[in-house]
């Protein structure tokens, strides 16, 4: 029985535990039933990708009404490894909060914070299996909402301001994308996705097409903060509470950058997308965004703005395949999107365990603890080295695809700034590397040599990360399997 | 509050009829114009009307912080649970059809259930949404009257 609703629990468990865990007494209570039922939600993501990992596509009429008047869940290869990559962050994110949670956030919140938690797992999940495109917008919403209130809880007051900045951006990005939502409905009357693929060509002469796609994608880079529509993230990123940026970074924006894909390759085909300028915009802002972004990134004083900077340049990246508009491109930012959750999930984690040893995130309080915290140092080493791209990580891997991409279309400009984007974040994580590893302790941070390694909870899901980055540098049949599979149900009418 | 006498009057005896309308909408949302959410506002306006005439902490005696989260919980549950009760008779999720013995009979049933449900929530996210801003608000006033005070 489970089988046949499969796609359907995985976003009904965490929605059915969200009230659950609101009313729990506080304690240890409700962060264990968040964990368990995170943990089930990952273990169904990792059963549906097996489904449809051999090419297959899972159908799921909510409410026994057929598509594409009813609400259809559409789970094809795509779907299953980005609702794997969210479940997965989650079902690692959370063993980690219970000690983070303890320290940052106030005893009579924590029933309430799980709650969110699990209210933001509900919208991202839903966000990645729903394939009708009003569905999609109640579950960004739901997403959105929650994420706001989680970001909210950070300790310092500027978590307030950060956390309202991010709220009237997420609500213009959401207004724009159902604007456009309801510009498609007028013209197609359909608002599932496949219906609409069908309906669309004939239309694209259209000039409301054309305005929807404009909504549609201005809406969405709002939410993904691509550049120059970022300046939410690294406030949001920078006060949030820690367990909720290791979350956010690592699956908020790969979900949308995922909605992208999906809406310019499968509802818009790339032939629409390239007679608007939107294919070249995309190229241009990704490349300001890796080289202005990642030098900011340098000159940042704050661990976890210094990372977000870099999340900013990371989504240039993703955008870049898509810009490219090739398959062999839209597999880069496929692979990307999972790679890159991995390897921010890993840093913002053991950024995460500084935080927690030391109170506070900014670069000049961590001199001297590398040698206090091998494992956490370790840790940001191997994942800062994914971050750059060296071989043998995970971040090679994408790299590798991204620049296949651009020569494939000699396109020499993209292969230099991706290039030249991974030098800059050499210089950046060797800021951190130096701070931790090289820098003597100051008379500040004299308590720093009192400090001791991070608590097992912590370390053992950072290192399942770190682990997982090396792993996929070498093994790519996960990923970049998926990501090929995915790739050709994407994009309608290629079969190579 | 000593003074504002017919406006006590006339509350108390507008708010029964307020319950009784939002019940009115609860019930009769599956084939009027109504539903769930109408009702649950509608019933929500007469608590907060209640405790803008009587007073914060009368209202919040009438329902509880406590009761209100328990029931904005419960809200969601109910609407869930109706889809996982559909699944565990053999349908889809929330497809109302397997609730009864009739297609029609179900339907029927399952849209009063969950309208139940997003009503029970909506007033309760309502009354807990007013309670907290006019907290804060006492809060204000009653620093202000003691800073006078000194």
């Amino acid at each position: 029985m489970i089988e046949n609703h499969l796609s359907l629990l995985l976003v009904v468990l965490p929605l059915l535990a969200a009230p659950i865990v609101a009313v729990l007494p506080n304690g240890r209570l409700p962060w264990a039933v968040s964990t368990l039922v995170s943990w089930s939600v990952f273990y169904l993501a990792a059963w549906q990708l097996m489904n449809v990992n051999t090419g297959n596509v899972i159908s799921y009429e909510l409410g026994g009404w057929a598509p594409p008047w009813g609400i259809e869940y559409r789970i094809d290869a795509a779907n299953a490894l980005v609702a794997l990559i969210v479940s997965g962050i989650a079902a690692l994110t959370l063993p980690y909060a219970l000690k983070s949670v303890i320290k940052e956030i106030p005893q009579q919140q924590h029933a309430l914070f799980y709650a969110a938690f699990m209210l933001c797992l509900t919208g991202l999940l839903g966000i990645a299996q729903t394939g009708d495109i009003f569905n999609l917008f109640v579950f960004l919403e739901i997403s959105s909402l929650s994420s706001y209130a989680l970001i909210s809880l950070g300790k310092k007051r500027q978590a307030l301001t950060a956390a309202y900045q991010y709220l009237i951006m997420g609500t213009i990005g959401a207004t724009f994308f159902i604007i456009g939502v309801g510009l498609l409905y007028a013209m197609t009357g359909t608002l599932n996705m496949a219906d609409l693929a069908q309906r669309l060509p004939e239309l694209y002469e259209h000039r409301t097409i054309h305005t929807a796609f404009a909504f549609i994608m201005v809406g969405f880079a709002l939410k993904l903060a691509l550049f120059p529509l970022h300046v939410w993230l690294p406030n949001a990123y920078t006060y949030a509470p820690t367990v909720v940026t290791i979350f956010l970074a690592a699956t908020a924006t790969k979900v949308a950058v995922y909605v992208m894909l999906r809406m310019v390759f499968t509802v818009f085909s790339f032939t629409f997308i390239e007679s608007t300028p939107a294919d070249e915009l995309f190229l241009l802002l990704c490349v300001m965004g890796i080289l202005g972004m990642s030098f900011y990134a340098i000159y940042q004083k704050d661990s976890k703005r210094l990372l977000a900077y870099s999340s900013v340049a990371q989504i240039g990246y993703m955008m870049l395949g898509i810009g490219l508009g090739s398959v062999l491109g839209a597999t880069a930012t496929l692979v990307h999107l999972f790679n890159h959750a991995l390897m921010k999930g890993a840093l913002f984690m053991a950024i995460g365990a500084l935080v927690y040893r030391v109170g506070s995130s900014r670069l000049e309080h961590f001199s001297g603890l590398g040698k206090q915290m091998p494992w956490t140092f370790a840790a940001i080493v191997i994942g800062g080295l994914s971050l750059i791209g060296v071989p043998g990580t995970a971040g090679f891997i994408s790299k590798w695809y991204l620049v296949l991409a651009a020569i494939e279309q000699q396109n020499w400009l993209i292969v230099g700034v991706i290039l030249i984007g991974s030098l800059l974040a050499v210089i950046y994580v060797w800021k951190i590397v130096e701070v931790l590893y090289f820098k003597a302790t100051g008379e500040m941070e004299q308590h720093n040599t009192a400090v001791k390694e991070a608590p097992l909870m912590m370390l053992i899901p950072m290192w399942v990360l770190v682990l997982a980055n090396v792993y996929f540098g070498f093994n790519t049949e996960l990923t970049v399997g998926t990501a090929q599979q995915a790739v050709q149900l994407l994009i309608p009418g290629v079969n190579k | 509050m000593k003074h504002n006498l017919i406006l006590r009057v006339v509350s108390k005896f507008l708010i029964p009829l307020i319950i009784l309308f939002a019940l009115y909408v609860q019930f009769h949302g599956d084939f009027g114009p109504g539903g769930g959410f109408q009702a649950g506002v509608i019933f929500s306006a007469a608590i907060i009307l209640y405790g803008l005439v009587f007073g914060l902490d009368k209202a919040k005696r009438v329902i509880t912080p406590y009761v209100l989260r328990l029931l904005a919980s419960l809200g969601v549950l109910i609407y869930a649970g109706t889809g996982a009760a559909t699944i565990l008779l053999g349908g889809n999720f929330l497809q109302y059809g397997v609730l009864a013995s009739s297609q029609l009979a179900g339907q029927h049933l399952g849209i009063l259930v969950i309208e139940l449900g997003v009503g029970m929530t909506v007033m309760s996210v309502m009354l807990i949404i007013f309670f907290t801003f006019a907290e804060r608000g006492q809060a204000v006033l009653n620093s202000k009257i003691e800073s006078e005070r000194e």
